[in-house]
C-alpha cells in the first residue's frame, strides 16, 4: 500500500520538548505497523502559536523552516490535531503575507500530505486495528481542531475500540471545548480555567482511570486539572495507547 | 434607561467578574443548553441543511458583493412606494434623524420594535435626552429596559435573567412606566406574560409613532422584513401613525426570492421553531391601512469599514439568529455583558472590531482574543460566516496596529523571541540543552507576563522530562540505523 513512500513525523514544539514519549509512541507504533519513518531534524514548530496570537510575520521564518524540513516527503504525520490544521489551514495565509510566490506554492503543496496520526492510521494505512493492547477503563475527548477543522471524524474511536482490553466509556458533553486554545489558556486564564473545570467534572462522571486525546496540549490542560484536584485519573496520548502491546505490558 | 456599556473594562477583567456571578452562571447554562439543544433537533430534520447553509451564504454574498446597486434600487423602490429614505453615516445622524421625524409630530414617546441596530445607535438614550420616551415591546427588552439593564444576548437580551427576578423587576419597576404589575403576581411564566401583555397594550393603544428595524430589505420591491415571535412587532408596524425603520445597509437583499433560503434558515437557527412565529412584511405606505407615514433610515455606522476587509466582510452576512451565542462555550460560561457591546458572543467578538477598527481602544482589541478558537460557532452559523478565521485575521491586525510602539508589549517580546528560536532547528535544540529541562523552554513561548503563574494557579504543569524528544532521536541514532 505504500512502498517507497517517504513519510517523515512532524512531533511538533510541545511534544519534543514535553511530551516526548508521545513522539517515541509514534515512531514504535509505526516501525510496529512496518512503515519506515523519518524525523527530519531541521524540524522545529508549525508556526500557531505565533499565527493564533496574531503574530503573523514572526510566524513566517518558522513556516519556512517547516517546509524546508518537510519538502520532499509523501506523507508527513503528527500527533497533533491542532498542528496538522495549522499546516493545512492556516500555512497559506502566513505564506501570502510574505509575499513569497515560492513559498505559497511550498505551503499548498505539503499541506495535503499532512496528516494527524488518525488519518493516517485509518486513510493511509487502511487499519483500525493496529494490534494493541490495553487493558484499562478509557474515555475519549475528541479535541476541537481534529473534530471541526480537520474532521477526523469517527477514526479515533474506531481505533481505540479495536485495542485489546480497552473499555470505552462515553464522555459527556465530549465536543464541548476543554478551554485550552494555546494563547487563550493564559490571556483569559479564567474563563480557560472555568471550561477546563467542567471537562474535568465531565471526565470524572465517567470512572474512566485514563483520559485518552489527540492533543498532548489540550491534554496538559485537563490533565492540568485533574491533576490538581488528586482525581486519580491520568491523561494519554492517542498513540500511546496505540502503542501499547501485550508483550510490552 | 442609564445602563451603558460605555466604559467597560477589556474582555479578561469583565469576564472574571461575570464568572463570579454565580446566578448569572446558573441562568445561563440552562438557557443556553436548552436553546442549543432546540435548534440540533430542528436542523437535523433537514437533510439539506447544509445545501440551505450554502445557498444563504451566496444569497447574502451576492447582495454584499453588489451593495451600491442594491442600496440605489432599494431607495427607488421605498421611494416609489410611499416612504422616505434617509441615508446616516453614523449613530449621531442617524439618533438626529429618528429625533427629528418624532418631534415634527411633537411625540414624547415612541413605541418600538425589538432591533439590533436601534441598539448598536444607543437611539433609546438619544432620544431620551430630546425628552422623548422609548418604549420597548419585546418581552425580553421590556425586563431589561424596566431593570435599568443591558441586552446580554442578541435574540434573548434577558437571557442572564431567571423568572423569580423578572417577577421582582415587574414588580418594582412597572408602574414608573405605565400600567403596574399585579400585586399579587407570581413566577409563572403565564402570569409574567400577561402582565407584560396588559402592560404594553395602553403603550400600543396610545403611541403615535413607531419604531423598527428590519431582518431583510429587498431591493426590488421595496419591502422591508421584520421576523419576531411574541406580536407585539406587528403592533408597532400597524397601530401608530407613524413608522421609521432603523435598518443597516448590510440587510438588503437584491430580489423576493432571496428571502425563500433565509426565511428558513433564521428560525431553525435562533429560536429552534421550524417556521417563524409573526413575519410582517411592508413596502411603503399602503393608504387607508397602518401607518401613513414611513420613514427609512439607511445606516452606514463602520459597516463600509467592515465590507472593505477582506477576511472580515463575511461578519455582514450575519442574519442575527444568535445560534453562536448559544453554542460558543465562552460565551455559556461568561454571558453577553462581558463583550461590552450590544453584540456579545463569537459574532459581537468579531463584529465589534470590524465596526469600530482596531488599534485605539483596548476594550475592542482584547474581543478578536476571547475565544479558544474551538469553531461551534462557525459550524452552527447558518451563512457559514467563518468566525475563527476572521478572529485570527483581526488578531493580526490588532498586533500590527501596535508594532511601530517605541516600547513592544512583553507579549511582542516573547514572540519574537520564540519566533528566532523556533525558526531554526539548532537554536531550538541549544535552547532545550540551555533550560536543562527541555520543557521550561516552553513558559517563554506562551509569551506573557506572568504566564507561568497564570497556568498554575489553577492547573498543575506535568513535571519536564530530563529529555526532549530531538535528543533521543539523536541519541538513539534512529536515522544511522537505516540503510
Ligand atoms: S454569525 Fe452566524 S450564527 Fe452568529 S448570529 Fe450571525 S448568522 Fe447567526
Amino acid at each position: 500500500m505504500m512502498d517507497g513512500m517517504r513519510v517523515a513525523l512532524m512531533v511538533t514544539c510541545v511534544n519534543d520538548v514535553l511530551f516526548p514519549r508521545t513522539g517515541r509512541a509514534v515512531v514504535d507504533l509505526l516501525t510496529r505497523l512496518g512503515v519506515e519513518v523519518d524525523f527530519p531534524e531541521a524540524q522545529t514548530c508549525c508556526g500557531q502559536p505565533m499565527v493564533n496570537t496574531g503574530y503573523l510575520d514572526e510566524a513566517v521564518p518558522v513556516v519556512r523552516t517547516f517546509v524546508s524540513a518537510f519538502e520532499g516527503y509523501d506523507a508527513v504525520v503528527t500527533p497533533s490535531g491542532s498542528c496538522a490544521g495549522s499546516a493545512r489551514h492556516q500555512h497559506r495565509m502566513v505564506a501570502e503575507r510574505s509575499g513569497d510566490a515560492g513559498l505559497v506554492a511550498a505551503v499548498s503543496e505539503i499541506g495535503p500530505r499532512v496528516y494527524e496520526l488518525s488519518e493516517f492510521l485509518v486513510d493511509v494505512l487502511g487499519l483500525t486495528d493496529v494490534g494493541a493492547y490495553f487493558p484499562h477503563r478509557v474515555t475519549y475527548h475528541p479535541t476541537c481542531h481534529s473534530l471541526r477543522l480537520l474532521g477526523v471524524g469517527d477514526r479515533p474511536r474506531r481505533l481505540l475500540e479495536a485495542v485489546r482490553g480497552l473499555t470505552l466509556v462515553d464522555l459527556p458533553e465530549a465536543e464541548e471545548c476543554c478551554g485550552f486554545g494555546g494563547t487563550f489558556a493564559m490571556k483569559n486564564a479564567d474563563v480557560s480555567v472555568a471550561m477546563g473545570a467542567d471537562k474535568a467534572r465531565h471526565v470524572r462522571e465517567t470512572d474512566a482511570e485514563v483520559l485518552v486525546a489527540g492533543d498532548n496540549s489540550c491534554l496538559m490542560h485537563i490533565g492540568g486539572m485533574l491533576s490538581r484536584q488528586r482525581a486519580g485519573v491520568r491523561v494519554m496520548h492517542l498513540a500511546e495507547v496505540l502503542a501499547s502491546t501485550e508483550a510490552a505490558a | 434607561m442609564s445602563a451603558t456599556f460605555v466604559g467597560m473594562p477589556a474582555f479578561p477583567t469583565a469576564a472574571r467578574a461575570a464568572l463570579a456571578d454565580t446566578q448569572l452562571r446558573h441562568n445561563l447554562t440552562h438557557a443556553t443548553h436548552t436553546i442549543r439543544d432546540k435548534r440540533a433537533r430542528v436542523v437535523a430534520e433537514l437533510p439539506e441543511w447544509e445545501e440551505l447553509r450554502t445557498a444563504g451564504a451566496a444569497t447574502k454574498d451576492r447582495a454584499l458583493l453588489t451593495l451600491d446597486e442594491q442600496l440605489v434600487r432599494l431607495e427607488e423602490s421605498l421611494t416609489s412606494r410611499g416612504a422616505v429614505v434617509h441615508w446616516a453615516r453614523d449613530a449621531d445622524e442617524a439618533c438626529r434623524i429618528v429625533a427629528d421625524v418624532a418631534q415634527a409630530h411633537g411625540v414624547d414617546e415612541v413605541v418600538k420594535v425589538k432591533s439590533m441596530a436601534t441598539q448598536e445607535i444607543g437611539l433609546n438614550e438619544a432620544l431620551a435626552a430630546e425628552g422623548i420616551a422609548a418604549w420597548e415591546t419585546d418581552l425580553a427588552e421590556l425586563i431589561v429596559q424596566l431593570g435599568d439593564d443591558l441586552p446580554s444576548h442578541i435574540l434573548v437580551p434577558a437571557i442572564h435573567r431567571n423568572r423569580a427576578e423578572i417577577r421582582e423587576i415587574f414588580r418594582r419597576r412597572m408602574a414608573a412606566s405605565g400600567r403596574p404589575a399585579p400585586d399579587d403576581l407570581t413566577d409563572d411564566p403565564g402570569e409574567l406574560a400577561n402582565a407584560a401583555r396588559l402592560h404594553l397594550r395602553e403603550k400600543f393603544l396610545r403611541a403615535r409613532v413607531g419604531v423598527s428595524g428590519a431582518n431583510f430589505a429587498v431591493a426590488e420591491t421595496g419591502t422591508l422584513v421584520v421576523v419576531e415571535s411574541e406580536g407585539n412587532g406587528r403592533m408597532c408596524l400597524t397601530l401608530p401613525e407613524v413608522l421609521i425603520s432603523v435598518v443597516g445597509i448590510e440587510k438588503v437583499v437584491p430580489t423576493w426570492r432571496d428571502l425563500d433560503v433565509l426565511l428558513r434558515l433564521l428560525p431553525r437557527s435562533s429560536t429552534g421553531e421550524r417556521m417563524n412565529p409573526y413575519t410582517s412584511m411592508w413596502h411603503g405606505v399602503t393608504p387607508g391601512d397602518g401607518p401613513q407615514e414611513v420613514h427609512v433610515v439607511l445606516l452606514d455606522n463602520g459597516r463600509s469599514h467592515a465590507l472593505a476587509d477582506q477576511v472580515g466582510r463575511q461578519a455582514l452576512r450575519c442574519i442575527r439568529c444568535s445560534a453562536c451565542l448559544n453554542v460558543c462555550p465562552v460565551y455559556e460560561r461568561v454571558g453577553g455583558h462581558a463583550y461590552g457591546s450590544v453584540y456579545p458572543g463569537p459574532i459581537g467578538a468579531i463584529l465589534n472590531p470590524l465596526l469600530k477598527g482596531v488599534g485605539s481602544d483596548p476594550q475592542v482589541d482584547s474581543l478578536p482574543y476571547a475565544s479558544s478558537l474551538c469553531g461551534a460557532c462557525y459550524e452552527v452559523c447558518p451563512v457559514k460566516i467563518d468566525i475563527p478565521s476572521v478572529l485570527v485575521d483581526l488578531r493580526a491586525q490588532v498586533v500590527d496596529a501596535h508594532r511601530d510602539r517605541r516600547v513592544p508589549k512583553p507579549e511582542a517580546v516573547s514572540m519574537r523571541a520564540a519566533a528566532w528560536t523556533l525558526s531554526d532547528s539548532r537554536r531550538l535544540a541549544r535552547a532545550e540543552r540551555i533550560s536543562g529541562r527541555a520543557g521550561r523552554w516552553l513558559t517563554r513561548l506562551a509569551g506573557l507576563p506572568g504566564p507561568g503563574r497564570r497556568w498554575t494557579s489553577a492547573r498543575d504543569l506535568p513535571a519536564p522530562p530530563r529529555e526532549s524528544f530531538r535528543a533521543w532521536w539523536l541519541r538513539t541514532r534512529r536515522r544511522g540505523s537505516r540503510s
